[in-house]
């Protein structure tokens, strides 16, 4: 521990905890076995905050913070769970749901989908928005891979962990907004991509069914996880 | 007591929902003393009866004539039910909504077809541009998701409304289900 971290205490939903003062809200949380919805966040890639899911209300400010990037800090007073932060938590499974063609009962990942997992733990009954149903492609240019960019909610948990971990930067993203889509390379089909490693770190932390394995059928992809916190650990020299 | 009435309707599905309907096996026979079955595809009934306690709703929106069914079911019932995910959240039948309609029953009636290619043009009802789920033309009182809501879902939700309750499905059902 560093000399500029200290222990302070802060409170969460009514519960007086303390802390190291480098940690982020939700890193406290979970220590605590506080529940915050997350869905861009994955332990052992950096931190994005653009999910926005794990926002938090603290008192004395007027707008609501990103648990995953807000460092605690002496006095903190946070409310994880609200009716507004629920409505809100809510509202943006929605517009993910209605931003693309999630069509669960025929995803290869049905069973094992953050996505679908969140919307069932938050209650979200259906969508209140009217769906785009845009017309997005499929690429299965990759031998053992596919990308269904229907599925994509944008999480950018590829394109760390493509960087951060496997130190190949194969994926990126192109567009805004709306038109925002994942890429290999220069936006060339996966199949023909020259940095591609063929690793499948992406496959296993993408939280939904835009990247999945060939030849899976309906429920059929689960992912694996458990080779990322020891390469991190391996990364920081701490193994 | 008198029964309570209750009306089931099929729209842009795949009767997978109604086959759990009747997988709920002799439970059906507990039912049978509590509700009678106004109107189903399950029953000989052609036009939807006045009154309806309950009607479960199975399918997306997709015809005019799925249109013209779900607004009479409307106006008719007191609660409706979205039953299964086709009806929450257009599930499958949406697949064909990325693309036009022309296109779609071109690749049905015309390119894969040698005997008489065209789409039929009478006698059948006209696709909408999109298929999509019931809540975005009608008020839907209870949504059940699920592809189908398992038969032990569909109990639940029937006795809940049966006894004045909400159906709570957080723990019993999720989307693709």
């Amino acid at each position: 521990m560093s000399q500029a971290v200290r222990v302070i205490t802060l409170n969460m939903d009514g519960r007086d905890i303390s802390a190291r003062g480098d940690q982020t809200i939700l890193q406290v949380a979970r220590e605590n076995n506080m529940y915050i919805p997350t869905l861009c966040h994955i332990t052992g890639l950096s931190r994005v905050g653009s999910c926005r899911l794990c926002l938090v209300e603290i008192k004395g400010i007027n707008k609501l913070l990103p648990a995953c990037v807000t460092r605690v800090e002496e006095g903190m007073e946070v409310k994880l769970s609200s009716e507004r932060l629920d409505k809100y938590r809510r509202s943006i499974l929605e517009l993910l749901f209605s931003e693309r063609n999630h069509v669960c009962a025929v995803c290869v990942s049905n069973g094992h989908c953050e996505l679908q997992n969140l919307a069932q733990k938050l209650n979200m009954t259906h969508v209140h928005f009217d769906y785009r149903y845009p017309r997005l492609p499929v690429d299965g240019s990759h031998e053992r891979f596919v990308l269904d960019h229907n599925r994509c909610i944008l999480c950018t948990r590829c394109v760390r962990v493509c960087d951060e971990i496997e130190g190949a930067h194969t994926w990126d993203m192109l567009g805004r907004g709306v038109n925002a889509q994942v890429i290999t390379d220069l936006n060339q089909p996966w199949g023909d991509s020259e940095t591609c490693t063929g690793c499948g770190k992406c496959i296993n932390v993408c939280p939904t069914g835009a990247l999945v394995e060939k030849g899976k059928s309906v429920r059929e992809m689960t992912k694996q996880r458990q080779f990322l916190p020891y390469l991190t650990l391996m990364r920081e020299r701490r193994w | 007591m008198s029964k309570a009435r209750v009306a089931t309707l099929w729209l842009d599905g795949c009767s997978g929902c109604h086959m759990s309907l009747l997988d709920m096996d002799e439970r059906l026979l507990e039912l049978a003393g509590k509700i009678d079955v106004v109107f189903s595809p399950l029953v000989d009934q052609k036009e939807f009866p006045e009154n309806v306690d309950v009607a479960l709703v199975e399918g997306a929106v997709s015809s005019d004539e799925d249109l013209e069914k779900i607004r009479k079911v409307r106006a008719r019932s007191r609660l409706l039910v979205s039953l299964g995910d086709c009806a929450v959240t257009a599930n499958i039948p949406s697949m064909r909504n990325p693309f036009t309609v022309k296109d779609v029953l071109d690749r049905a009636y015309v390119e894969n077809v040698s005997l008489n290619p065209g789409a039929p043009k009478t006698d059948v009802p006209t696709l909408l541009a999109k298929a999509r789920p019931i809540h975005e033309f009608v008020n839907v009182d209870v949504y059940v998701p699920g592809c189908p809501p398992s038969a032990d879902t569909i109990y639940s939700v029937l006795t809940d409304l049966l006894e004045g309750k909400c159906p709570d499905l957080s723990s019993k059902t999720r989307f693709g289900a």
